[in-house]
């Protein structure tokens, strides 16, 4: 579906020519079917990257018409699929515990865009848009988070367990900052296999503060393994805002030996390009940092209104200035890519694509009892002791 | 009340209406009943807090958010009242906070930290086994860190899933030099939280999350403490002892009156620390009725039931009648959808009762 083909939708931008001033000129000439103008157009980022012991790469991005309307479309997607999470959640079709993503939408399609299924993707809680840009389903994610069969984790993880293994996502992870150093291992065995893809292992600014980043980098580094450790730093860890929790908030300088790139974690064509550059030098010489400047409109979890530790206004003045949604509708419109009617019509597809995946999802059973007994152990060895029968204590060995 | 609307409404609605009932049989709470404001659990830890700051200038409370009264408001106002010199919020690092509140302890401070759910004490768990617990025996009693308690909310709310319902207890009763204490109502609570901040020993102390809004009683005003390990008699009968912590005790207790519908009388023991524990009075009750129970929501195998049934088969061999049954939580990890069927839910308990005294 249009998931994957957005996230497939990666153009081969010959970087080796010199970029194209093909810009809007030739666009306005071909216009119509907007999503499949595939004429490379190149566009300024909004803010230079600031590098930390490597040379920043050029602010000038290629793109096409097609990334563009793909990128709106799953962001929009995303967005949708997430204020609907949250009403699902309110409506106590979701429990457990679940966190939101709207705001970092631009890290999970910029990083898409710059490499393949075959790299690698590991993550924090917040993965329900990561999962969606490594092509997962509308119906996997929904399904999971109401604990369905139809889920990608068959209802067993939750909000924050979803993995996808066949497009190198190895999920989301409970404890916070618990996912790095397991990055770093995935790293080291595309190393070994001569795969020639990397890692990327990503983290909030709250888990920034944890050890284990730094016993990760230290390895990745010690043994020039292709990891790239991305902080979405979205400036709040939980109730906590950055600066009273790390003594240095320049998070892609904590890294110390290891270099470091902060990138504006709202302009999917920043994040694009810095991915692009950090997978080049991480094959080539190693572990390298990426910080996302990055927001999230929703609290930290459903039971945080996130509105007690920073203001309204701080929240609506990003919102305004910074949305990444917004960001790629601009360019659209002025680049003459696609008018206002349409976007607002891949907007309406959107919200009945989640609406038909929720409703559907709502069709998916649970998982049968006895999976409660299974994936424990290879062969699901456990003590099948006093179920919901009040039967008796049965053993089942492997 | 409850056990009409555990008729009504059926099994699972039925653990979520126990969990609300809980008293505390406590004698001298009983005796003040009527002038004491009611209080949950967790304004009974945020009193217990604002009495153990307010007694001794040299104690800290520290945590993820705490000074904002951390995410389950335990510890609102405290930062206002005692200064962010003294309430403060710490990076999100678990070694980093027990570590640090080791040293702060060592240095004759009473550090009282807090962990934000139990599920994430593991990182911190190193600290714990291998620091605070050893540091008295292996400096020969030059150093301690026996001002430090560390607060954690543990155990099932219900739709708390994999990373938020732990009962991890018993990793932490496999280590000589801790104490492990864990109340059951907000009057226990708050009188075994100042106990535990003024032990001269290293303690954690599970918060049952469950209750923090949940369970509401007459909790007495006044700075008062609470006996570490010594278990208490809630409930006395003749014919099989219970024994339990914290939030597990509130459905214990409804299987209880149900089992006394069937003519069972039931003896029901709030262990409260769980090390060093309080052998002699479970011991004195098997002595009486011949038969026990153990029930805690960690899983069956290695939890802390295993300990309690190993040692009163020690000690009351012969006068048992029947085997020591343990009704726990399954042996796998806390499930998302299937909590109901993991946790060790009243009819669970009410079958091993029956089936213990008709053994």
């Amino acid at each position: 579906m249009a998931l994957s083909r957005a996230a497939s939708s990666t153009p081969h931008a010959n970087l080796l020519k010199p970029l194209a001033a093909a810009i809007s000129s030739s666009s306005s000439f071909f216009r119509r079917s907007i999503s499949t103008d595939t004429t490379p157009i190149t566009v300024e980022t909004s803010v230079p990257f600031t590098a930390h012991r490597c040379e920043a790469p050029s602010r000038t991005v290629e793109t096409t018409g097609q990334e563009l309307v793909g990128f709106f479309r799953l962001m929009a997607l995303m967005r949708r699929a997430e204020i609907a999470a949250d009403s699902l959640y309110k409506a106590k079709l979701i429990r457990g515990f679940c966190h939101l993503y709207d705001g970092q939408e631009a890290v999970a399609i910029g990083m898409e865009a710059a490499i393949t299924k075959k790299d690698c993707i590991i993550t924090a809680y917040r993965d329900h848009c990561t999962f969606l840009g490594r092509g997962g389903t509308l119906l996997e994610v929904f399904s999971e988070l109401m604990g369905r069969q139809a889920g990608c984790s068959k209802g067993k993880g939750g909000s924050m367990h979803f993995y996808r293994k066949e497009a190198g996502f190895y999920g989301g992870h409970g404890i916070v900052g618990a996912q790095i150093p397991l990055g770093v291992g995935l790293a080291f065995a595309q190393k070994y296999n001569k795969d020639e893809s990397v890692s990327f292992a990503l983290y909030g600014d709250g888990a920034a503060n944890q050890g284990q980043l730094f016993e990760a980098l230290n390895m990745a580094a010690l043994w020039d393994l292709p990891a790239i450790l991305v902080c979405e730093n979205n400036h709040y860890g939980m109730g906590t805002a950055e600066w009273r929790a790390a003594k240095s908030p320049s998070y892609y300088k904590r890294g110390d030996y290891v270099p470091g790139l902060k990138v504006d974690g709202m302009d999917a064509l920043a994040v694009k390009q810095a991915c692009k550059f950090a997978k080049e030098h991480a094959l080539k010489n190693g572990p390298i940092i990426l910080e996302m400047d990055t927001y999230r409109y929703h609290g930290h979890s459903m039971s945080d209104p996130g509105s007690t530790y920073r203001t309204r206004d701080e929240i609506s003045g990003v919102r305004q200035e910074r949305d990444p949604i917004e960001r790629i509708r601009k360019l659209l419109l002025s680049l003459d890519l696609a008018t206002e009617k349409e976007l607002k019509d891949i907007e309406k597809e959107v919200r009945k694509e989640v609406d038909e995946a929720i409703a559907q999802a709502k069709e998916s059973p649970m998982p049968d009892p006895s999976e409660l007994f299974t994936n424990v152990y290879v062969k699901g060895y456990g003590v099948e002791s006093f179920g919901p029968d009040r039967k008796e204590v049965r053993a089942v060995l492997p | 009340m409850a056990t009409t609307s555990t008729q009504r409404f059926g099994r699972r609605l039925a653990s979520s209406v126990s969990r609300r009932r809980l008293s505390s049989s406590a004698g001298e709470i009983a005796v003040q009943r009527s002038q004491n404001p009611s209080l949950n659990l967790c304004s009974a830890i945020n009193q217990a807090l604002h009495i153990a700051l307010d007694t001794d200038p040299r104690s800290y409370v520290f945590g993820e958010d705490v000074s904002f009264g951390g995410v389950f408001r335990c510890t609102v106002g405290l930062a206002d009242r005692f200064g962010k010199s003294r309430v403060f919020n710490t990076p999100l690092c678990e070694q980093g906070i027990v570590g640090f509140g080791i040293g702060l302890a060592a240095m004759g401070n009473r550090a009282i930290a807090e962990i934000q759910f139990a599920d994430y004490i593991y990182p911190a768990f190193d600290q714990i086994v291998n620091e605070a617990a050893k540091f008295r025996y292996r400096s020969g009693n030059q150093f301690n860190c026996g001002g430090l308690t560390i607060r954690a909310p543990y155990g099932a709310v219900g739709h708390g899933g994999h990373y938020h319902s732990q009962s991890p207890e018993a990793f932490f009763c496999h280590v000589p030099g801790i104490k492990v204490v864990i109340p059951r109502s907000p009057s226990q609570a708050k009188g075994l939280l100042i106990s535990c901040i003024r032990d001269p020993n290293p303690i954690v102390f599970f918060e049952p999350k469950w209750l923090y809004r949940l369970a509401v009683e007459e909790v007495p005003e006044h700075d008062y403490m609470l006996p570490l390990s010594e278990a208490e008699v809630i409930r006395e009968g003749t014919d099989i002892t219970l024994v339990g912590w914290g939030a597990q005790l509130s459905i214990m207790e409804e299987a209880c009156l149900d089992a006394e519908n069937d003519g069972i009388s039931c003896e029901l023991i709030d262990l409260k620390t769980l090390i060093p524990w309080d052998k002699e009075t479970v011991e004195a009750s098997v002595r009486k009725t011949g038969r026990l129970l153990i029930s805690h929501e960690a899983p069956v195998t290695g939890g802390f039931g295993a300990e309690i049934s190993a040692s009163i088969v020690e000690r009351c061999f012969l006068r048992l009648e029947a085997p020591v049954a343990r009704i726990c939580g399954l042996d796998t990890p806390f499930p998302l959808v299937f909590e109901p069927f993991y946790l060790p839910t009243k009819n669970k308990i009410l079958d091993a009762i029956k089936s213990t005294v008709n053994y």
